[in-house]
């Protein structure tokens, strides 16, 4: 199946006056229709710049953009104008327009597209029904919470049908409430009309929330990308484990290092039996838990703990051993605390 | 002194100080407007930059800008004779009205357009809006608050200059201040004129004032 969006060896560098910045080093993705794809980073990782260069707000580099195999590079202006209104983008700070009403703003996509006006007030009336803000037809956006701004984007966004949602950080604005409602709102849109859509976010919690799909970029690379299960359960890159582990590995225990450290991972079965309590009666040598989380990914419970193991080779080689005959996870973690 | 036939001149002098100041303002904001939407335009990191548009209308407007209002006005005498038939009176005060006043216009417009959101722009961007719906629907109308607060400073501006063409004889309020007030000590007649030029720009100034407040939608309620 050709893929709805696919990125090749896209790079992405700013020139100064006097320096140069790369903010994109060679990405390669490629996203399924009806995905939802999770582009998750620490600010300044280049995920802004590479979510404006699917729809060319920013021309990157070198490298290629296929929108449902059409190379965005070779279109004329026009068409790449045209082109915009099948790849919607909402935004961090909603970017309505404040001088119109709510359903101005949501005309706005149409009147660019030569909808006439009554079709195009036809087609807003129903998308804010969609977006549930029927009764704020004729505010403006001054008169409106963040939600209900962003809940305005939205419908903008979808008027003109577009395959492709684009979401810039579009719940960083937004109490965890809202960000919730606003998520739940975007998931609906997938089910209901298979629309693609890519979120651009640095919050573990938007992407195990609602996506399928999760690419993590790094310093302008793509340091991991699979489904959200794959990648949220066992990372396997640094910047995969620092988002995912959040908080682990920032500081450093001096009198911890050369030991050896396990990481288990718990998986929805193995969390009945108190596992590491049996492991040091029976190896009668304590352990140090250095982390121990649970999360729900995708409805189902994963649990990992990382341990530091005693000093002492053979009680260490015991309780991995121990851990592998109860079916866990152990995998062996080489200077942890780094 | 205060006969009907004084009366007459200052209320003749103050309708044509308002037909002068309307109609430079109007041709200043034809002339100044393009370019104030130009120089945004072509600025870098604006729609279309163009670093040649850019400069030459940017070094233009310092230029015409920094020369000193009464000197533009004679110097631009041949070219208003070219254009009016004469040099004095009222229309003539309006070409270089309007001339000087055109740079000052596009340097607000500018200012004005620049206050717009980038964001709201990109928005438009991204739907697939091309440069003049982005100027018209977007740019304009998004600034027009702003770019009302702006023509009510260029009206009162320019009503200013206005006053100031009275020297060569440019006609209206300014013109008889310094025919009657200036070289026939006529105080009373300069007050009055005076008078008239600041109930003027206050007439202007709070209808301009009311007018953008009521059509700014960014105000809840």
């Amino acid at each position: 199946m050709e893929a709805m969006i696919q990125i090749k060896d896209v790079t992405k560098t700013f020139v100064g006056k006097d320096n140069q910045v790369e903010a994109l080093k060679g990405i390669n993705l490629s996203i399924q229709k009806g995905e939802i794809y999770g582009i998750i980073g620490m600010s300044g990782a280049g995920k802004s710049t590479l979510v404006r260069c699917l729809n060319f707000l920013e021309r990157p580099t070198s490298g290629t953009v296929l929108i449902e195999g059409k190379d965005l590079a070779t279109l004329k202006d026009s068409e790449l104008r045209s082109m915009r209104t099948q790849i919607a983008m909402i935004f961090q700070h909603f970017n309505l327009l404040m001088q119109r009403t709510v359903l101005d703003n949501i005309c706005f996509p149409l009147e660019i597209t030569k909808v006439p006006r009554a079709k195009a007030v036809e087609r807003a009336k129903e998308l804010l029904e969609i977006v549930g803000l029927s009764e704020k037809m004729l505010a403006y956006p001054a008169q409106l919470s963040g939600g209900q701004k962003q809940r305005v984007a939205i419908a903008r966004a979808l008027a003109t049908n577009p395959k492709i949602l684009l979401c810039d950080e579009a719940t960083s604005a937004l109490d965890p409430t809202t960000t919730k409602a606003i998520l739940a709102l975007l998931k609906e849109i997938n089910e209901k009309y298979g629309i693609t859509i890519v979120i651009i976010t640095h919050e573990m919690a938007v992407v195990q929330e609602v996506c399928t799909h999760v690419a993590i970029i790094d310093e302008g690379n793509l340091a991991e990308h699979g489904t959200v299960e794959e990648v949220f359960s066992r990372p396997k890159s640094k910047a995969a484990r620092k988002l995912v582990f959040q908080g682990e590995g920032t500081a450093t225990y001096e009198e911890m290092k050369g030991k050896r450290c396990i990481r288990i991972v718990f998986s929805s079965n193995s969390s009945y039996e108190p596992v590491i309590a049996n492991m040091i009666l029976t190896c009668k040598a304590p352990v140090n838990i250095l982390l121990a989380d649970t999360r729900d990914i995708g409805g189902v419970a994963h649990g990992q703990m990382i341990l530091q193991l005693p000093e002492e080779e053979a009680a260490a080689e015991k309780m991995i051993q121990y851990l592998k005959n109860r079916k866990l996870e152990v995998e062996e973690l080489t200077n942890y605390v780094g | 002194m205060w006969d009907s036939q004084v009366v007459l001149m200052v209320a003749e002098g103050t309708w044509v100080t308002l037909y002068m100041t309307l109609a430079s303002t109007l041709i200043a904001y034809l002339l100044g407007l393009p370019m104030g939407i130009a120089l945004v335009v072509t600025a870098p990191g604006g729609l279309k930059p163009n670093k040649i548009i850019y400069k030459i209308l940017d070094v233009v407007v310092n230029i015409v800008r920094s020369i000193p209002f009464l000197i533009l006005l004679m110097l631009l005498i041949p070219f208003t004779k070219l254009i009016v038939g004469r040099s004095y009176g009222a229309t003539a005060t309006i070409v270089p009205l309007s001339m000087a006043a055109a740079p000052f216009v596009a340097r607000l417009v500018e200012s004005s357009l620049l206050e717009v959101d980038h964001g709201v722009v990109e928005a438009a961007q991204s739907m697939g809006a091309g440069t003049w719906s982005i100027i018209w629907k977007v740019l304009l109308a998004e600034a027009r608050t702003s770019l009302i607060v702006g023509a009510t400073i260029s009206l009162g501006t320019i009503l200013g200059y206005s006053a100031m063409a009275g020297v060569v004889g440019g006609g209206g309020l300014g013109d008889i201040a310094i025919r009657y007030g200036y070289y026939r000590y006529q105080a009373d007649i300069m007050i009055v004129t005076v008078v008239l030029l600041v109930a003027l720009v206050q007439i202007l100034q709070i209808i301009g004032t009311r007018l953008s407040k009521k059509l700014d939608r960014r105000i809840t309620g």
